[in-house]
């Protein structure tokens, strides 16, 4: 398979501070890849990077081919790259239904519309008339994928889904995942949920201050080597 | 019968302060950008259409049609090319620039214009009214002033809460970077809400140009009324701006109407005293919401 997403000896951070370093990652066409790691660890920071809130300083990144570096994040969203981010972020002045809409913004066409995004979620169906910002975890985390779906995205970045969630509302949402990525989506999860994340991906990369500690297919990683490159011991 | 007079002015006078808050009110709720030239661009707004009606000689109506594009295009690329260097989280680099830009102005206005005091006429309208009784006439000029600000605020209000622009308008205001993630262009957004406040600020400069004369260095009074109509509202609230307006225009005719029986406050005296005791008492505004 080709590679859709390659970063390549990427360095970012914010102001003075550095988080990644050198670090590099090839996702291809079609896969799911989890990134794991503990706090801190940069993961966040690579996801912002790629769909381009955070500026790289150093190394390249390359979505089907094309250069990202040099394109502002709100043009990234058009080559189809979409970023659920870290603590859902919906518009609070909106509804549920126009903080779907605005995921339509770029206008990329394709099989997500607000029609199937409400099959997928029937429960948004029901509160699509209220504020967003009177909503629970679970239903803001729906909110939010849909959101990035409604974009149209071959690649959607998932940001701590989990994160504050209740264990039945998480699993809920990862058996929505072979859903999303049935229809050749490919997807980068982070997560600092090992299970949930070896159970989706078929790849997993551990990152480790900043840096790619492990990597490999989940049935290759055994427990001690995961734990020392999550752990750095 | 003089204090009922008074509050209907008051009313009517409100709708041109509602104007002038309305363009401060969405530069501030899309941008959260405190733009202190704000009323030497209603001055700017109202010198445009003096110099329409000497150049091409036609109506001030007219001069609606010419001047509200021209603020518009200068308001984009004000915010393109200048002001869009000084947003960040620091608030102090666009109040000065925008302070800046303000003294700027009201030079450029006095070397081109010089200090005369001008004024725009709308011919037999400026003197025609509504008699109610033998002590209450309605201005019709005034009247048609509160109706556009009406309108422009509902409109304004109409596009922001229905159309696809509207909503990523609202958008950029809750969260910048998620709405980049959208595939929205902020700086473009932010360019839009500065040329609509521009617009809307010449609306109502040659609004005030026809009521009363003008002359350059008259700007920062006209934004101090803006500023209070969009405090006593409440920040955020269109609805708020209006209201904001008309009780500071009933405040200032109520003052006035107090001086003239009583010999003391005077009309803006007593509208900066409502303003202050909004800003103790209901610091969020009549309309605004409280956080």
């Amino acid at each position: 398979m080709t590679d859709l997403l390659s970063v390549d000896g990427l360095d970012a951070g914010y102001g003075d501070f550095q988080a990644l370093f050198d670090l590099t990652l090839r996702v291809a066409e079609g896969e799911t890849v989890a990134i794991i790691g503990a706090n801190g660890a940069g993961k966040t920071t690579l996801l912002r990077a790629v769909a381009g809130l955070v500026r790289a300083s150093g190394g390249g990144i390359t979505f089907a081919g094309q250069d990202l570096l040099t394109l502002p994040a709100h043009k990234r969203v058009g080559l189809g790259i979409a970023l659920v981010p870290e603590g859902r972020r919906l518009f609070p002045s909106l509804s549920v239904r126009e903080n779907l809409l605005i995921g339509g913004h770029a206008g990329r066409r394709g099989n997500w519309t607000l029609d199937s995004v409400l099959e997928l979620f029937p429960l948004l169906k029901l509160i699509q008339r209220r504020s967003s910002a009177t909503l629970s975890g679970g239903e803001q985390q729906m909110v939010a994928i849909g959101r990035a779906l409604m974009s149209n995205p071959r690649l959607v970045l998932l940001d701590e889904v989990s994160l504050g969630l209740a264990p039945t509302v998480v699993k809920d949402l990862y058996a929505a995942l072979p859903t999303v990525v049935s229809g050749g989506m490919t997807a980068v999860v982070v997560e600092q949920d090992i299970g949930q994340a070896l159970s989706v991906a078929d790849r997993v990369y551990c990152m480790l201050e900043g840096r790619v500690s492990l990597q490999g297919r989940p049935d290759e990683l055994d427990h001690s080597q995961i734990t020392t490159a999550y752990f750095g011991m | 019968m003089d204090w009922v007079n008074a509050v209907i002015q008051g009313i009517l006078l409100g709708g041109l302060y509602a104007l002038f808050a309305t363009g401060l009110s969405l530069a501030f709720g899309v941008l959260r950008f405190v733009n202190l030239a704000h009323g030497d661009l209603a001055i700017l707004g109202a010198y445009l259409a003096f110099s329409s009606i000497s150049t091409f000689d036609v109506s001030v109506w007219a001069t609606f049609f010419i001047v509200v594009p021209i603020m518009f295009a200068i308001g984009y690329v004000a915010q393109r090319g200048l002001f869009d260097f000084t947003l960040g989280e620091d608030p102090l680099p666009s109040i000065l620039v925008s302070f800046g830009l303000g003294v700027v102005i009201q030079n450029a206005l006095l070397v081109h214009y010089s200090a005369t005091d001008r004024g725009l006429s709308v011919g037999s309208l400026a003197t025609e009214s509504i008699r109610v009784t033998n002590d209450i006439s309605i201005g019709w000029f005034p009247v048609i002033i509160l109706l556009v600000a009406v309108a422009l605020l509902g409109g304004m209000q109409l596009f922001l809460s229905f159309t696809p622009l509207g909503r990523a308008f609202r958008a950029v205001s809750d969260d910048r970077d998620t709405a980049r993630l959208m595939g929205i262009n902020h700086r473009n957004l932010y360019g839009l809400a500065m040329g609509i406040a521009f617009a809307t600020v010449a609306v109502a400069g040659i609004f005030l140009g026809s009521r009363t004369t003008f002359a350059p260095a008259q700007g920062p009074s006209q934004l101090l009324f803006a500023f209070e109509a969009v405090v006593i509202g409440g920040l955020g609230s269109l609805w708020g701006t209006l209201l904001g307006g008309i009780v500071l225009g009933v405040a200032q005719t109520v003052g006035n109407q107090v001086d003239v029986d009583y010999g003391w406050v005077g009309g803006v005296l007593l509208g900066h005293l409502v303003f202050l005791a909004v800003l103790a008492f209901r610091p969020s505004g009549l309309l605004g919401a409280k956080s």
